[in-house]
């Protein structure tokens, strides 16, 4: 631990830390645009530079690292003049176009130019001009305004994984691009909007859209995959004009999936603004107590076991669980929140959690990946277990549907004949989990949402058991859920009742009634025409289309939620926006109608439902918090390994743009579908 | 002046055999292996005590840049790494060195690696030089044949391999980090230092980087001993040096002298004088492009050695010398090595990125005077900026020409850029050496 001076304050930091995280200790900010403490160490931008006494000259602080008794000046008139250079120098070949860039007002260059730039020019000669790039429909490019600081080609690099930014030509010239011009095939690609110090890259869909300084920021959480990524949605009036990632080091770090940043125009399109009735067989606009009386005209008579309700994938635990206490107060235990038609075992919390937590990835030292894509699946959580293999020594194999997941992968197999053989011992990878000390499996979707999906689930944590990942100071199994709102629907028990009918029962007319909060991704064709069928969502996607009454919610950007994610951590989202038109919030929604059926749910204000949340389970009561911790209990899930199937494990997403009704409403998940889709079979071939 | 018995570059000049059996009648490859059992820390000695300073062109003392190699390995080899990508504009010693005595490159090659516990050498050769790069590798393949280099090198019990690696012609890769990047196969890029190649370098191993002089002279160092070589020139200026004479002189040559000979001697022994005498001098830049130019009245008694250059405020640098009578429009001159260093930049960090265009293009108007005087203390400004600022030295040795102009002829560009402002147009000026 050495300690060190810093402008006469003295500090003590973790051995290995630089100049610059010392500065920051002390309280020292220190300019910078290269630097950022989640990629590696440039040194490139000089604009960090501080005096190091004994050094001659001065030192760029991000790459130099803090020695004993070292005394170290950031604002000596050395560092001034050094920062002013470096900032006049990166200024005369900016196009300084700050009235029309988008970085306008959150631009780092525009910041610091306040601190260390003139008031005029000393640059008498042309400014470079350089050929914006095509980097795709998400990234907009205006490459005069680059200041070479790298960080987009670090990120892409070392976080992102995949090799497709770099700079080409040398000094004056160089310019950082693709090589070939294609679009960037990463699925985080639009971080490196947000790391970009100048307008050089923006997001193409916000493109003159706003000004920072108007919108209002609020604190969200990411429903359109399970990791629950921490956002701030950027509303101005009525809109959500932009999601951002917000720092948590326990889930995303700062970084966030393409489709979680970009898919917030499908909040604006296809909305179920208003009530609508089925009559004559059209759907008809109708008021809220029409849509109600429908509804209890409907109920009347009918017996709890013909009753049902499938919950969807981005519903908040607050509507969830409302709506569990009406059925339960209609008599019905006919629930089910697996609509991909998982076999999810809920008796312990142990057996659908993604148990190792995100941050514990950094600990395992090999992992097994069953029938998952995490790159589609989970591209934040897979940017962690590729930081974890970078970090080297972490062999990682998986059986399922070879794919690249931005790190090397040993494929063992496509189906669950090699997971029989990694059981029996008879597959090498079997003795390298076990001889590693905290090795991890990840079960995906993929593997659960077939018929052996039991068989599957079983195998999966008997091998767990037999590795050594089940232990009291360690637990590496691991299920990795697609769905927002699956684990706090199993949390709250959201599924059938013993003898109560299951997903694949209701869908297939095993109930007379069926209740669809938001639920949209399963074959809906399949729910036979004596069905009753209330939609209750956001959005007219396939549900909306076959419901007898749509019941019109808010999206996650327009209501007070939690959510749990894959590794059961309850997170709360606030309203940022108003739900369109007469779109209500969910929860008071069934809580009227609740009142309509004679049965009112003893809540009236979120406050007491969120109380009635926490005693539903306690995951609730610990917002922001995850309880980590080992396996003491062996014995596994109901299932017999020897049931499993010789069919291949298919992938759970198939388009990684599209995979909700908010995505599919997006028109810029499908111009991402469209570039990145399967490309169609060319003419000449 | 050197007597022929203390010269080191016995067939600087090609007169004979380049090859195996040539280098042996000159005394190359004698005794390698009782150099060898000296063992390391005495040769390390040796050249600290030889007072040796790198010839590349910074000066550092050699032998403390040996001592800096890990004396146990950690797990990792160990490389000696030999610049051999001259590109400095106007040196061309470690040319001749390869082209007409590369087996003193591969024995030195053999003694250094030994002496820091090196696995093996990479010769980073210049890609332009082709015909020398095939010379070299001939030379690697005699002495392999003879058994001087690979298992049991020269039967001293030691193994050592020398691997020829061509460069792309970037000058920027002739910066030892640089070097170490283009070497790895990456884009020619200066690394942030620390860490120190001694402790991180090619391929994430101890390397120490020399230049082919140095390296070369190393077996005559350790057969005559640090004595003999520490009593030719001054102190800390020691030992003979291959100085290239070029520009306006009667015979452009490269010639081995003492260090610390008089720049004005040098020239007029070795190179037949400025062209139309020594009073039609008008500067010299002493070291390379990259060191200020001195103008004649320093010329008259300065001292070619490290120190005494370095307080005229130049630089020996890698000591070619560029000759400048007073038919040469010295704005222009200069602002062609800004076009070079601007050409040269690798574009990584800042200061010279955005400085040396900036630099260039200034020059390039005060070539015809269009500009103001005041423009003079800026272009000053920027050189300073850059100066100092940079990851490498490139920055530096971009600012220092114009330092060196503005330093010396300020009167000349002030009287320049008048004579624009009277006539409005470009003068006629007689061209630079090019």
């Amino acid at each position: 631990m050495p300690k060190l001076t810093v402008d006469g304050i003295e500090v003590e930091v973790p051995a290995g830390s630089s100049v610059l995280q010392a500065a920051e200790l002390a309280g020292k900010e220190i300019p910078r645009f290269c630097y950022h403490e989640r990629l590696s160490v440039a040194g490139n931008c000089r604009m960090c530079l501080v005096e190091v006494e004994k050094v001659p000259k001065p030192v760029a602080s991000c790459a130099w690292p803090a020695a004993e008794g070292m005394v170290v000046k950031t604002d000596s008139p050395m560092v001034r003049n050094g920062r002013r250079g470096v900032m006049e120098f990166l200024l005369i070949n900016h196009p300084l176009d700050c009235p029309i860039c988008d970085q306008g007002g959150e631009c780092d260059l525009q910041d610091q130019a306040m601190g260390y730039g003139w008031d005029h020019s000393r640059y008498r000669e042309p400014k470079r001009a350089v050929t914006d790039k095509e980097l795709g429909p998400l990234v907009k490019t205006v490459m005069t305004r680059c200041i070479h600081c790298t960080r987009c080609i670090r990120f892409i690099t070392e976080v992102a994984g995949v090799s497709e930014l770099g700079a080409t030509s040398r000094g004056e010239e160089m310019e950082v691009g693709t090589y070939v011009e294609k679009a960037l095939s990463s699925e985080l690609s639009g971080n490196i909007i947000d790391l970009c110090p100048v307008g050089a890259l923006t997001s193409k869909p916000y493109a003159f859209i706003a000004r920072s300084w108007e919108l209002a920021r609020t604190d969200g959480v990411d429903v359109l995959d399970a990791v629950g990524a921490n956002i701030q949605v950027d509303a101005r009036g009525p809109e959500v004009l932009r999601v951002l990632p917000r720092i948590n080091d326990e889930v995303n770090e700062e970084w966030l999936g393409d489709k979680s940043r970009f898919a917030i125009d499908g909040l604006k399109r296809r909305r179920l603004d208003r009530p609508w009735i089925r009559q004559g067989g059209r759907l008809e606009p109708a008021s809220w107590d029409e849509s109600f009386a429908a509804i209890a005209e409907r109920l009347k008579g009918l017996s709890g076991e013909k009753i049902g309700a499938i919950a969807g994938d981005l519903v908040d635990a607050e509507s969830m669980l409302a709506l569990k206490d009406l059925m339960t107060a209609l008599g019905s235990q006919n629930l089910d929140c697996r609509q991909n038609g998982a076999r999810l075992a809920q008796r312990r919390r142990e057996f659908y959690l993604f148990n190792t937590t995100i941050a514990g990835i950094d600990e395992a030292d090999a992992a097994l990946i069953i029938g998952s894509n995490p790159r589609r699946e989970a591209p934040v959580l897979n940017a962690r277990i590729r930081k974890r293999w970078l970090a080297g020594n972490f062999p990682v194999a998986a059986i399922g549907q070879p794919a690249d997941l931005t790190y090397p992968v040993e494929w063992l197999g496509e189906d669950p004949r090699t997971l029989t053989a990694l059981l029996a011992g008879e597959h090498p990878f079997a003795a390298r989990l076990k001889a590693a000390k905290n090795p991890m499996l990840i079960l995906g979707q993929g593997a659960l949402a077939r018929p052996d999906g039991q068989a599957v689930l079983a195998a999966a944590w008997k091998l767990a058991a037999e590795c050594g990942m089940l232990r009291a100071d360690w637990n590496g199994f691991n299920v990795l859920h697609t769905a927002a709102a699956r684990v706090a629907a199993l949390d709250l028990g959201f599924i059938p009742g013993t003898g109560a009918k299951g997903f694949w029962a209701m869908r297939s007319g095993g109930v007379d009634f069926l209740w669809l909060l938001g639920a949209d991704e399963f074959d809906i064709a399949r729910i036979p025409s004596s069905t009753f069928v209330v939609y209750q969502g956001h959005h007219g996607d396939r549900g909306a289309e076959r419901a007898d009454v749509i019941l019109p919610g808010a999206a996650y950007t327009e209501k007070d939620g939690t959510y749990v994610n894959t590794e059961g951590r309850a997170q709360r989202g606030w309203l940022a926006v108003y739900p369109p038109g007469d779109a209500r919030e969910d929860w008071k929604i069934i809580r009227a109608m609740s009142g309509v059926l004679g049965q009112p749910l003893p809540y009236d204000d979120l406050a007491s439902l969120r109380r009635r949340l926490a005693e539903a389970h306690p995951a609730f009561a610990r917002v922001g918090a995850v309880a980590r911790g080992g396996c003491t209990n062996l014995s596994g899930p109901a299932g017999d390994p020897a049931q499993m199937l010789p069919t291949p494990f298919t992938p759970a997403i198939e388009n990684y743009y599209e995979t909700d009704p908010i995505s599919r409403a997006s028109p810029t998940m499908a111009r991402c579908t469209a570039t990145f889709g399967a490309p169609a079979a060319l003419a000449a071939e | 002046m050197l007597s022929d018995q203390d010269r080191i570059f016995t067939n600087l000049y090609g007169l004979h055999d380049w090859g195996l059996k040539g280098a042996r009648a000159r005394g190359d490859w004698d005794g390698t292996a009782a150099i060898l059992a000296r063992g390391r820390d005495a040769l390390i000695e040796e050249m600290k005590a030889s007072g040796m300073r790198g010839r590349g062109g910074a000066g550092f003392p050699t032998g403390v840049k040996w001592s800096f190699m890990p004396k146990q390995s950690d797990g990792r080899p160990a490389y000696l790494v030999v610049n051999a990508d001259e590109s400095e504009p106007g040196t061309c010693k470690d040319r001749d060195i390869i082209r007409n005595d590369p087996h003193k490159l591969l024995e030195g090659s053999l003694i250094a690696g030994f002496a820091m516990g090196a696995i093996a050498a990479y010769i980073y050769i210049r890609g332009e030089f082709y015909n020398e790069a095939m010379r070299l590798e001939a030379a690697v393949k005699e002495a392999y044949e003879a058994g001087l280099l690979g298992r049991n090198a020269a039967g001293s019990g030691y193994d050592f391999d020398i691997h020829v690696h061509r460069g792309a012609g970037a000058y920027i890769c002739g910066e030892e980090t640089g070097l170490l990047e283009s070497l790895e196969g990456k884009k020619g890029m200066p690394r942030l230092k620390p860490p120190f190649p001694a402790a991180v370098g090619v391929y994430g191993c101890p390397t120490t980087v020399n230049n082919v002089e140095t390296i070369a002279a190393a077996p005559a160092i350790m057969r005559r001993g640090a004595a003999w070589f520490s009593a030719l020139g001054r102190p800390r200026n020691t030992g003979t040096k291959v100085f290239c004479i070029c520009g306006h002189v009667e015979k452009p040559c490269n010639v081995e002298e003492e260090m610390g000979i008089p720049l004005r001697e040098l020239i007029e022994r070795h190179a037949g004088g400025v062209r139309g005498g020594w009073d039609n001098l008008l500067g010299i830049i002493p070291g390379g492009a990259s060191v200020p130019v001195i103008p004649k009245s320093i010329c008259d008694t300065v001292l070619m050695d490290f120190d005494s250059l370095q307080a005229v405020k130049s630089g020996l640098g890698t000591a070619a010398v560029i000759v400048m009578d007073r038919s040469t429009d010295i704005i222009k001159a200069i602002a062609r090595l800004s076009k070079f260093y601007k050409h040269e930049s690798c574009g990584q960090c800042t200061p010279c990125r955005e400085g040396t265009g900036w630099l260039m293009r200034v020059m390039n108007r005060l070539v015809e005077g269009r500009a103001e005087s005041e423009e003079i203390d800026t272009l000053e400004k920027v050189t300073r900026q850059i100066e100092g600022h940079t990851i490498c030295a490139l920055g530096d040795a971009a600012a220092w020409p114009v330092q060196g102009l503005i330093r010396h002829f300020r009167p000349l560009i002030e009287e320049r850029i008048a004579a624009y402002k009277r006539n409005g147009a470009p003068m006629s000026m007689p061209m630079a050496a090019e």
